[in-house]
């Protein structure tokens, strides 16, 4: 049982919590996650831990409301438990000083990220980062961003806020401006595979953390298995970052959609279910 | 582990077994027949996941059939059994009608013989051996129903002994892992005065017991009876704490741990690495069983969602293999598979298992092995190839080694895929240790007899030692680990 403390809303469906966790707190390195389940019937589901404060025995996380575990979680207030949270897992992030670092995040991608851009600015380097959402609601921890950054550069779909485009324009922008020795992009798989395909054609080392459907997060099971250089390999052990230009994205959105009906389902109920609570007298 | 035979023939000589023994006469005991367990019958069963479908023997049952012992001088049944349980003094206990001192008799070797009576693979172990099969030609006397209902008696009679502990030493010892080997070596542990806590990575404590084993063949809570009373003898359970990750092995001694058992399993699932293996609706037995014994995924007020298929195929022929077939089943499969490599004989499952999969109408295509997959737009297995197999020379294992038949495929419409063709051992922990030595399989190599390993403070037993065995030769682990821990400690 994990003990909330604080909780702050991004957005309408962007939730950052601050938890109770001191071994973890103390124990994580960034690139790690956590599984947690709310409630005794909930289901184990994982969140990158966006940071920590081992003085305070306290880890962040940031969760968009997608279903109905997500929903239960962002439902939470502080002062109520997680009733199971177990970490970190997940190989950390393997960082050093390399030059410069382009790090993409798109949507609630931006909120792991946010980790792996500040260990990367304190190794050394010099950090640009292209956060990206659909409209400027949607942009999170821009300030934190940019406290660890050498420059920013925000992306909006509908041109709410920052500049109009995907991440990749903004991406591309930087490429062909400076030269890039590394990037790191996070956030839905479907962005995650055109941002492959542009660093690809620049030829640019890249990193993807994938967000695929767990279990157990400890290599127990294999739901999280997604195929990388022709091999299959499990996201929560020998992940969760891979050589994104080694990854098999068009699988992984394929696999991700594995459990849509049976989640729909799920979800469509939850939601009956508290609206027939907020009927009730 | 063993007994002496010299203990073994004192007790057998005393006065109350000499006198059950002239009581009947052996020409009536072997005209007993073996007892059938009483079944929840198939066609109610397959509609219930939670049921258990061994009944149990009454208490007439159960004394008929330990009459069938005939307390053999040389009891080769011990010979059988992985703990060396002194297993005709717990029969003729029955015989004589004192129940309690049965199970006090199992528990003098096996720390969880409700368990063990209900999973141990007893027609290769001790009934293998039995008087009846090797020289009689008869069925075996049923040992492993009989060591359930001893310890199903005495759970129930609600007079259960917590083992007595010795005064507290205040050591503090830690087990990685609470799978029954774990659990073992806590209890012995206990009553030798030590503070133990158990740290379990899940969370849930119990291990394959808890995840794996489904509901219908151990019940979890035969389980949570006995992780209560270890609780009563003062062992302290964390759950949600992978040792290596949320603290290390260090930080733990500086907490002031001054041993460590390492019984971490298997957990790896096996892949067949074949055409098609990741479209969705293939999923490991680790998966597919997960999601419903330790997640509840087959009742409604579990979030955690579980594919159902129509059409399923299993891929393997070991007990968990078996217990996801019949998974598959009780979820409404209309159709459920066994896909073996090769024939019956050489299945690693329990015999019991096989024939209650095939009463509850499970098909059984052995000699069979898939080759690739196929699926439908969205990515969802449709179809699977499938090859004959022959049987050549004996592998390394003394199976007949299977063989394709070239040209032989033919294809399955399927609509859901359980992979269970084995496991490896679970990584964590020596990725986490760099000093401990590990097979070339991922296995921690330990010295056989201490099941002490590279690290002198650290221990190590069950599935993390000997890659996939069973839940008997774990407990047997943790129990000999226990007792040279104990002497490593105390001569420190
Ligand atoms: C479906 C199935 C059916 C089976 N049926 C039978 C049967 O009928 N009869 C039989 O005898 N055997 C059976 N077996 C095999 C038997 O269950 C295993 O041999 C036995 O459970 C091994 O015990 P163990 O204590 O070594 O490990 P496990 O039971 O595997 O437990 C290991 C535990 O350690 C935890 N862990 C791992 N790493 C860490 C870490 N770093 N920190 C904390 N915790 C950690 C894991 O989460 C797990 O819970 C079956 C196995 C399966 C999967
Ligand atoms: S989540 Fe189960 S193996 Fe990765």
């Amino acid at each position: 049982m994990n003990k909330i403390v604080e909780k702050e809303y991004f957005s309408e469906k962007v939730v950052k919590i601050v938890v109770e966790a001191p071994e973890i707190a103390r124990s994580r390195k960034a690139g790690n996650f956590v599984i947690l389940r709310v409630g005794e019937k909930g289901e184990r589901f994982p969140l990158t831990i966006a940071g920590a404060d081992p003085e305070k025995g306290t880890i962040i996380l940031v969760v968009q409301t997608v279903g109905v575990s997500s929903s239960k979680l962002a439902a939470l207030q502080p002062g109520d438990f997680i009733t199971d949270l177990v970490g970190p897992l997940g190989k950390a992030t393997h960082v050093e000083k390399k030059g410069t670092i382009l790090a993409a995040g798109g949507g609630v991608g931006i909120a792991p990220m946010l980790p792996i851009v500040e260990a990367f600015k304190k190794a050394g380097n010099r950090v640009v980062s292209v956060i990206a959402a659909r409209s400027r609601d949607l942009i999170i921890l821009e300030e934190q961003i940019r406290e660890w950054s050498d420059d920013v550069i925000v992306m909006t779909d509908d041109g709410s806020y920052g500049r109009q485009g995907l991440v990749t324009t903004g991406m591309e922008e930087v490429i062909l401006r400076e030269k890039v020795d590394e990037c790191i992009v996070i956030g839905p798989a479907i962005m995650m595979k055109f941002a492959a395909l542009l660093t690809k054609k620049y030829n640019i080392p890249t990193l993807a953390s994938l967000n695929t459907i767990m279990v157990d997060g400890t290599g127990m099971c294999g739901a999280c298995r997604v195929t990388v250089g022709g091999k299959t390999r499990f996201t929560c052990v020998d992940g969760p970052e891979f050589d994104a230009h080694q990854i098999d994205f068009d699988e992984m959105l394929m696999r991700l959609g594995g459990y849509r009906n049976e989640e729909k389902q799920a979800f469509d109920n939850y939601v009956h279910q508290c609206q027939c609570q907020k009927e009730k007298p | 582990m063993s007994i002496d035979p010299e203990t073994i023939k004192k007790e057998r000589s005393a006065g109350w077994r000499e006198e059950l023994r002239s009581k009947t006469k052996n020409k009536d005991r072997v005209a007993i027949e073996r007892v059938h367990m009483p079944e929840l019958e198939a066609e109610i069963r397959v509609h219930h996941q939670d049921r258990e479908v061994n009944r149990g023997l009454t208490l007439a049952q159960a004394t008929l059939e330990a009459t069938r012992c005939m307390d053999c001088v040389t009891p080769t049944c011990i010979e059988g059994c992985p703990v060396s349980i002194n297993i005709p003094k717990f029969i003729k206990y029955i015989e004589s009608g004192d129940i309690l001192s049965a199970a006090s008799t199992l528990k003098e070797t096996n720390a969880l013989p409700a368990v063990c009576g209900r999973v141990c693979p007893q027609e290769k172990q001790c009934e293998s051996r039995c008087f009846y099969v090797e020289k009689l030609k008869k069925p075996p006397v049923a040992i492993g129903y009989l060591e359930r209902f001893a310890a199903d008696y005495e759970r129930e009679s609600g007079s259960c002994n917590i083992p007595e502990t010795l005064p507290p030493n205040g050591i503090k010892v830690a087990t990685v892992g609470s799978g029954p080997a774990a659990l073992a070596f806590a209890g012995d542990m206990a009553k030798y005065g030590y503070d133990v806590t158990v740290f379990e990575a899940l969370h849930e404590i119990g291990g394959v017991l808890k995840y794996g084993i489904p509901e219908f063949r151990l019940p979890n809570a035969i389980v949570d009876f006995e992780l209560e009373n270890l609780r009563k003898m003062g062992v302290k359970f964390v759950t949600n704490f992978i040792v290596g990750r949320t603290a290390t092995f260090d930080d733990l001694k500086e907490q002031g741990f001054k041993g460590f058992f390492i019984g971490s399993g298997a957990g790896l699932p096996r892949f067949m690495e074949i055409p098609g293996e990741n479209f969705n609706g293939i999923l490991s037995s680790n998966e597919y069983l997960t999601r419903v014994n330790l997640m509840g995924a087959h009742s409604d007020d579990s979030d955690t969602p579980i594919l159902r298929g129509k059409n399923v195929a299993v891929i393997g022929g070991g007990n968990t293999a078996m217990d996801s077939v019949r998974t598959a089943l009780r979820l409404g499969a209309e159709r459920a598979i066994i896909i073996y490599r090769r024939s019956e004989v050489e299945m690693p499952a329990r015999v019991e298992e096989v024939k209650h999969a095939k009463e509850e109408g499970v098909e059984f295509m052995t000699l069979c092995n898939p080759v690739e997959y196929f699926a439908d737009k969205n990515g969802r297995v449709n179809r699977m190839r499938v090859v004959r197999m022959g049987l050549g020379e004996p592998d390394a294992s003394g199976r007949r080694r299977p063989m394709v038949i070239e040209g032989s495929e033919f294809d399955l419409d399927v609509d859901l895929v359980i992979v269970a063709v084995g496991v490896s051992p679970n990584p964590l922990v020596p990725a986490s240790l760099p000093g401990l030595n590990v097979s070339r399989w991922g296995t921690i190599i330990v010295d056989e007899d201490k099941m002490q390993t590279s690290i002198p403070e650290m221990f190590a037993g069950g599935d993390i030692v000997r890659g996939g065995a069973t839940v008997i030769l774990a407990m047997g682990d943790g129990r000999r680990a226990a007792e040279h821990m104990h002497s490593f400690l105390m001569t420190k």
